[in-house]
């Protein structure tokens, strides 16, 4: 019983922690003094270095669904639809998602250590004596990066996804570039656009915020860094996947 | 009123001996642990005070609650004339920028140059143009002698010159207080008299009050019984202090978070407390 009470409270006490940080982020947005320096290298670092990781996960997953729909398609005598199938997964669910959890192992993991070691030695308080907030200077220009550069590179996945599964379509299934092209814009409603550009805003978000929440809870020297990096990205991959859920709840409510 | 308060405090600050630091039975404890218990003690303006005691009796404790870092669960502490136990992060920024602190280990910015570190506060947190700022960084260096080192980045330093960077990071802008946290901890000899040396001109020629955590003994005594010295060329030196300015270092001795013995050199020697001589020994 006490076990489960200390632990209920430690629950509380990280989710507290984290929504104080998530509104001193948030605060610390639109109230001077604005490292713009640090924003600029945050997009970046998280924006720009991810678009491999992330380029490469799309134009894969996008040529391996075409592949697999092919098999499956062809059984109901619908292949040249692939680019349907294609399109609405890469846009509404796959490109999002995968790229959210590209980015937890890119992102999350380099955050999380590189503000723990800051933490474990004493650079967070270093900062805090030098007159400087920790959470403007650090949290509020990865956070930004993150908010809006998730969108950007997802956009950047879906493209080379369906570009991945229109090779497959026209190579190995043999299924016209302009049949599946028309195929792929046909089946596309604003409202899986909108689902395929809300998702990440809130994906990328949820993955920056938890990895700076984690980093700078770090203790326990190097260990606790070893710790915190493996942490951010376990809380940060579940965060992604259950975000997405929710958020696909909603926009189908909302939206369908 | 606050105005006419606010002048007070200032006038009052100004004077040589104003208490620019006091601590007025501060509490603090950890999970139930006590780590500090009642403590009280001023540091005077341009005075040294030098906290002694084994490792986790509170003494690091004690500087994290005068910058702020920490909060007392009991107890005044006043900086400069604000109380700080009772200021929020934000208003504690300004109480800040008259403190220099000194980490154990340095603490440096390791993505930043040397001289970005020493010039962080300056290039960051303030609206001086740049070149003026640059020349401040050249002068600081000049004062701990690491000009040369100016483009290096923390990794490619010594031990004792990461420390001598962080005393000039701490002094940039020119705070009137200095905490040095185990600044010499870990250095061989001859590396900790230069940081030791550092303290004293920083203290002699800068009207620095300082407060210095250490184990180390012999680094405590050395900033208490020396004192610094401009010739007539302009060269710095380190001599013996004189009785007057050795009296300006007052010793704390602490135990399991309690001050066991408040005194200047002398008092500390002669002390009779078994823990003090077994300390001292």
């Amino acid at each position: 019983m006490a076990l489960l009470e200390r632990w209920l409270k430690h629950i509380a006490l990280e989710v507290q922690e984290y929504v104080q940080l998530v509104h001193a982020a948030f605060i610390g947005m639109f109230r001077p003094p604005f490292y713009t320096h640090d924003i600029v290298e945050q997009f970046d670092l998280i924006g720009v270095g991810s678009l491999t990781v992330v380029l490469l996960t799309g134009f894969f997953t996008g040529a391996a669904l075409a592949s697999q729909s092919g098999l499956t398609l062809d059984q109901f005598g619908a292949r040249p639809v692939v680019g349907r199938l294609v399109s609405a997964s890469m846009i509404k669910e796959l490109g999002p998602v995968l790229a959210g959890l590209m980015l937890v192992g890119r992102v999350g993991s380099g955050i999380a250590a590189e503000l723990g070691s800051m933490v474990v030695t004493d650079q967070i308080n270093a900062l805090r004596a030098l007159g400087t907030d920790p959470v403007r200077k650090l949290v509020v220009p990865r956070v930004l990066a993150g908010f809006f550069m998730a969108p950007v590179l997802t956009i950047m996945s879906d493209f080379v996804g369906i570009t991945g599964g229109w090779l497959v379509s026209r190579f190995q299934l043999e299924v016209p570039t302009g049949l599946y092209w028309s195929s792929v814009t046909r089946s596309l409603y604003v409202q899986d656009v909108y689902m395929g550009l809300i998702k990440p805003f809130v994906l990328g978000f949820v993955i920056v915020t938890i990895a700076c929440h984690v980093g700078l809870r770090t203790s326990g020297g190097t260990q606790g860094v070893g710790r915190s990096t493996t942490m951010a990205v376990v809380a940060g991959s579940v965060a992604v996947i259950a975000a997405d859920f929710f958020v696909t709840q909603l926009i189908i409510k909302l939206l369908y | 009123m606050a105005t006419e308060t606010a002048v007070t405090v200032r006038q009052i600050l100004s004077e040589p001996g104003a208490p620019v630091i006091v601590f007025d039975r501060v509490q603090l404890g950890f999970d139930e642990k006590p780590v500090l218990e009642d403590m009280s003690f001023t540091v005077l303006k341009g005075h040294t005070k030098i906290i002694l005691g084994a490792s986790g009796s509170g003494k690091s404790t004690a500087l994290k609650i005068i910058v702020g870092l920490l909060r007392a669960d009991a107890g005044v502490v006043w900086v400069n004339g604000q109380r700080v136990d009772q200021l929020s992060e934000d208003q504690l920024m300004a109480v800040r920028g008259d403190l220099g602190m000194i980490f154990q280990e340095g603490a440096l910015f390791d993505s930043l140059t040397v001289r970005e570190n020493v010039g962080y506060k300056l290039y960051e947190e303030t609206d001086l143009p740049i070149p003026q700022i640059d020349r401040r960084v050249v002068e600081v260096l000049g004062f701990i002698g690491l000009t040369e080192h100016m483009n290096k980045m923390p990794s490619e330093l010594s031990g004792g010159q990461r420390r001598r960077v962080a005393i000039a990071r701490a002094m940039a802008f020119r705070p009137s207080i200095m905490l040095y946290d185990e600044a010499t901890t870990g250095l061989d000899p001859i590396t900790a008299n230069t940081v030791n040396d550092e303290m004293i001109k920083l203290r002699d020629l800068n009207g620095v009050s300082s407060v210095i955590v250490t184990h180390q003994l012999r680094d405590a005594f050395y900033v208490a019984t020396h004192m610094a010295v401009r010739d007539s060329s302009g060269d710095v030196r380190i001599v013996p202090a004189t009785p007057g300015k050795e009296r300006e270092a007052e010793f704390i001795m602490l135990q399991n978070g309690l001050i066991i013995f408040e005194g200047d050199a002398d008092a500390l020697r002669a002390s009779t407390d078994p823990y003090i001589r077994e300390f001292l020994s």
